[in-house]
């Protein structure tokens, strides 16, 4: 006798795999694609059994082009990060501690400055950065998606800093901590697990963003994001290469995503969704 | 010497002001309970004293000096948070030691202090320990050890109890007496439970809508209520109130009516109810109401409290106003029965239409007792 | 009244500090300050240039354009394209998302063998950069020879699709639906999750069938969570980029052209700086309209 429960259990069961198959199967058939070889790759019927090669792997890890690329990734999602929470934690410990009749007004505001779309700046930011010379380099992508993240960041924070007791940094201010020892002895320690997620979505934003990568940036400081557009020219019809190229570009990002999903969603909704 | 001085402090935020011109002076090594209903300002207060709010006009003295504009942890005060707002990533002794080693304090005299205050509140035991790992009694006295370490000239507590489980409070209240008296410290305490006023204080401050109603010793304030307001929130349970009516007999004594009833006596009260209207307020406390065979005020009893070693009667008058009566001991007395009662003169108030106390010629707690004259109404000799 | 209320609300957390307290204020400054140059500066030199002649191809010939700007612009067929393009890009990631979003919310609220896999597993598209998706749905997916879905139409007997050559803006809707609908389930699920059980043990006390359930006590509930995924979509979606690049480059025509794109084709293909400018104010233009709906929305939802 199979009871009801176990029956509505397992027809949940088949529906929620089918569904969460069918949504990670081009990625799934990404990463398939990338172990076999480029006459595999473009076969008419796709192959599921097949002798995995490494070779695609070799091949983009050999280029000397694909580590800079890489590097510049790391390097710009890092830079951005860094820079953005720079400025962002002592903006939120200031709106979460120190309110004033303005807060939510300016936290607002923040927010309607990411509800320009990028390519409303395009013009003066390509303009500047080409008469100072920041096209192409890092440091104008650090710069640039530091600025695009900013907001978010801060609101994210925000809500992460909500959660620490005022009382808690009040206690310390009676102690004669600063500001700043309020901040760094108090603050960051207590909201550490906050701060790590922020900075998780941070770099999974820096590290996916496309339009500034694509735009600003050429042979010298672009990103994954940039090189893997190039797949996209006609002469650059390798599936399997392109395959393994973009599995390396999205597995740190996947992994991090993957681990620090419950706290993106608070992030990404601006705290209204916990 | 601490004291502290408040003059005409007033605190508001956008239009509403919350502190309305408080004028008090706090004396070196009392126990200065600030206690009122929710939102009377009593945090507030204490805040504005530990500079953790601005003060929007007048001044904070402290031994004589302003210190408005001094930050807070240099104004030499101490503040226990109702949620104790320990730092949960340190340890008990981090814990203490974090304002010493703020101000500068080399190690060995931290450890020395951290050890001294460990002492007194028996925490030896529990330095290397997280907040996290200590019960609530012991959380709320890491809070207070971080004060002591700390020498300050006064202690501020901000609801220190309120958390605690109704024995521990008992326990914690006895504990923060004896430490007022070994450490000869000023304290000013908060708290809206009258019962830790009137156990804790050597002074009590009643407010209300952000302003000062009474101050003085817990018994001033039972005896000597200067108003309605004070009267009804000192006291458990609270003071009854009956609306009654001031009356000349025509003998040139005055007489009160409680309302709805028929019955009255004459109340030589020594009070001067002239100017007043006729509309006052009597106040007399549950524990000062006797239970009468005969020529009482009449009563139906609406449900009776046994607690054992006492017992409360709920009765309602013919107006039907509330009263309640304590009966030492065990009662045989049943809901829906009429009894008569009837009110010891010596502790009858008399409030005027504003609330405001009409203090009487003669002293009620100095007058002789004299149990006779009791009647529905008042007679005061 | 209301008034009182938010003072009431204020009071609670209101600090303001002799010393500290203003260090706490400054703090918020320099965040302040960059953005404001961030989206201040922009916007000016992007007034400015409306009315230039500016091409920097022929860098020479720079001058005041009065309206010439606007008349070119207006007078591109790619214009009305584009606008509609947005909009309807827009719209239709939005009703797809949030509409099976919320179907998977509940499907994956329910008990079932491997379920936190299976989510994972759900989520994989939002962490793939737009670039490496569009790639992925046009090479190995939607390709009319050797593609995935062309090997489902042969095997059922179909004639297979040149996704691209015929429905481009379908087939960007299709991969930009993807990318966003693990974001909707999560967010979605979220709430879902932090509704209360009695609630609904309640609602079935009362006799509420699953319909009348989804309808009555879910949906509302789920109302904040619903406007947050909107707006925070919005935010990206107005500035789909990444995926015309790679598939369509806009075209066939002016088939897939969205605003961002049509800027991006004024700027670095035409380099036409005026023209470009005069787009990108239609385009923060609309981002602001849409802006002021949303975030009046949102607002109402949050708790500062």
């Amino acid at each position: 006798m199979i009871s009801h429960a176990t029956w509505r259990k397992m027809w949940m069961t088949a529906l929620g795999w089918a569904a969460s198959l069918v949504v990670a199967f081009p990625v799934f058939w990404m990463v398939l694609t990338s172990f076999k070889t480029e006459t595999e790759a473009i076969s008419r019927v796709p192959h599921l059994l097949f002798a995995p090669t490494l070779g695609n792997y070799r091949a983009i890890g050999a280029q000397a082009r694909y580590l800079r690329f890489a590097w510049n990734s790391v390097v710009v999602a890092m830079g951005s990060t860094l820079l953005a929470l720079l400025f962002a934690v002592p903006s939120a410990y200031s709106m979460a501690f120190h309110p004033t009749r303005r807060t939510r007004g300016t936290l607002l505001w923040m927010l309607s400055t990411k509800m320009m779309p990028p390519v409303g700046a395009l013009v003066p930011v390509y303009l500047i950065f080409r008469d100072t010379g920041l096209l192409d380099t890092r440091t104008g992508l650090v710069v640039v998606d530091a600025l695009a993240n900013l907001p978010i960041v801060v609101w994210m924070l925000y809500t992460f800093f909500k959660d620490v007791p005022r009382e808690v940094l009040e206690a310390g201010r009676m102690d004669g901590a600063s500001a700043l020892r309020e901040i760094v002895d108090l603050l960051m320690p207590l909201s550490l697990p906050g701060i790590a997620s922020t900075s998780l979505l941070a770099v999974i934003l820096a590290w996916n963003e496309a339009f500034w990568s694509l735009t600003l940036t050429a042979a010298k400081a672009a990103p994954l994001t940039a090189f893997i557009a190039s797949f996209s020219s006609p002469e650059g019809l390798f599936y399997a290469k392109l395959s393994a190229a973009s599995t390396m570009a999205i597995a740190p990002i996947l992994i991090l995503g993957w681990a620090s999903q419950k706290q993106l969603v608070r992030g990404l909704t601006f705290g209204a969704v916990k | 010497m601490a004291q502290v001085e408040l003059r005409q402090v007033r605190k508001s935020y956008g239009g509403d002001e919350i502190i309305r011109g408080v004028d008090l002076m706090l004396r070196d090594r009392e126990l200065t309970v600030f206690v009122g209903p929710s939102g009377c300002g009593k945090s507030t207060l204490l805040r504005l004293i530990a500079g953790l709010e601005e003060i929007t006009s007048g001044d904070v003295l402290i031994d004589g000096e302003r210190v408005n504009e001094v930050p807070p942890s240099k104004r030499g005060l101490a503040l226990v948070f109702q949620s104790y707002a320990l730092y949960p990533h340190m340890t008990v002794a981090e814990n203490m030691s974090f304002s010493l080693k703020l101000a500068g304090v080399g190690k060995a005299e931290r450890e020395r202090k951290v050890m001294e205050a460990a002492r007194i509140l028996h925490l030896e035991a529990l330095l290397t320990r997280r907040p996290k790992d200590l019960s609530g009694g012991q959380r709320q006295r890491v809070a207070i050890g971080r004060a002591i370490v700390r020498h300050p000239k006064v202690f501020l507590f901000d609801e220190p109890l309120s958390n605690l489980d109704a024995a521990l409070r008992v326990r914690m209240r006895l504990e923060l007496t004896r430490l007022h008296r070994e450490l000869e410290a000023t304290m000013i305490y908060v708290t809206h439970d009258q019962v830790e006023a009137m156990t804790m204080a050597d002074r009590i401050v009643v407010l209300q809508g952000g302003q000062v109603e009474q101050v003085g010793s817990p018994m001033e304030l039972y005896n000597h209520p200067a108003n309605q307001f004070v009267a009804g929130f000192i006291g458990s349970p609270r003071m009854n109130f009956l609306e009654a009516k001031a009356k000349e007999n025509g003998e040139g004594e005055t007489e009160l009516v409680i309302g709805g009833s028929t019955a009255t006596a004459p109340a030589r009260l020594g009070v001067d109810l002239t100017g007043t209207g006729d509309a006052v307020t009597l106040g007399i406390r549950p524990e000062h109401v006797q239970v009468v065979s005969s020529g009482g005020l009449p009563t139906r009893v609406q449900g009776v409290e046994h607690l054992g070693s006492e017992s409360y009667l709920h009765l309602a008058t013919i107006a039907g106003e509330p009263l309640t009566v304590r009966v030492n001991g065990q009662t045989e007395v049943r809901p829906e029965q009429t009894v008569e009662v009837a009110f010891d003169p010596r502790f009858v108030h008399i409030f005027d239409r504003n609330g405001a106390s009409l203090r009487r010629a003669d002293d009620p707690s100095s007058s002789p007792a004299k149990p006779v004259g009791i009647g529905p109404g008042v007679s005061v000799v | 009244m209301s008034t009182t209320q938010t003072s009431a609300g204020r009071r609670s957390r209101a600090s303001g500090l002799p010393g500290a307290g203003n260090a706490g204020f400054y703090a918020n400054l320099p965040s302040i300050g960059v953005l404001l140059l961030w989206s201040v500066v922009p916007l000016g030199m992007t007034l400015w240039f409306c009315f230039r002649r500016y091409n920097l191809m022929a860098p020479e010939r720079n001058g005041f354009d009065g309206l010439g700007n606007f008349r070119y612009l207006l007078s591109d067929p790619g214009l009305g394209m584009a606008v509609w393009n947005t909009v309807l890009l827009l719209g239709a990631v939005l009703v797809i998302t949030v509409g099976l979003g919320t179907l998977l919310a509940v499907l994956f609220d329910q008990e079932f063998f491997g379920r936190g896999l299976a989510r994972v597993l759900l989520l994989a598209p939002f962490f793939v950069m737009p670039t490496v998706s569009a790639l992925l749905w046009k090479d190995m997916m939607l390709q009319p020879d050797n593609g995935v879905l062309a090997f489902l139409w042969r095997s059922f007997g179909f004639r297979p699709v040149d996704w691209f050559g015929r429905l481009p803006l379908l087939s960007i809707i299709v991969i930009v639906s993807w990318q966003w609908l693990p974001f909707a389930v999560l967010t979605l699920l979220t709430a879902v999750q932090s509704l209360d059980a009695e609630r609904i043990e309640a609602a079935r006390m009362d006799g509420a069938g699953p319909i009348a359930l989804f309808r009555y006590i879910l949906w509302p509930h789920l109302g904040r969570a619903v406007s947050a995924t909107v707006m925070i979509e919005t935010i990206f979606l107005l500035g789909v980029f990444a995926e015309i690049y790679v598939t369509t480059a806009g075209g066939p025509g002016f088939a897939s052209t969205n605003l961002s794109f049509l800027i991006y084709r004024y700027v670095l293909m035409e380099y036409d700086i005026g023209g470009a400018a005069v787009a990108s104010l239609l385009a923060i233009f609309l981002a602001n309209l849409l802006a002021l709906f949303l975030m009046r929305s949102f607002a109402r939802n949050l708790d500062t």
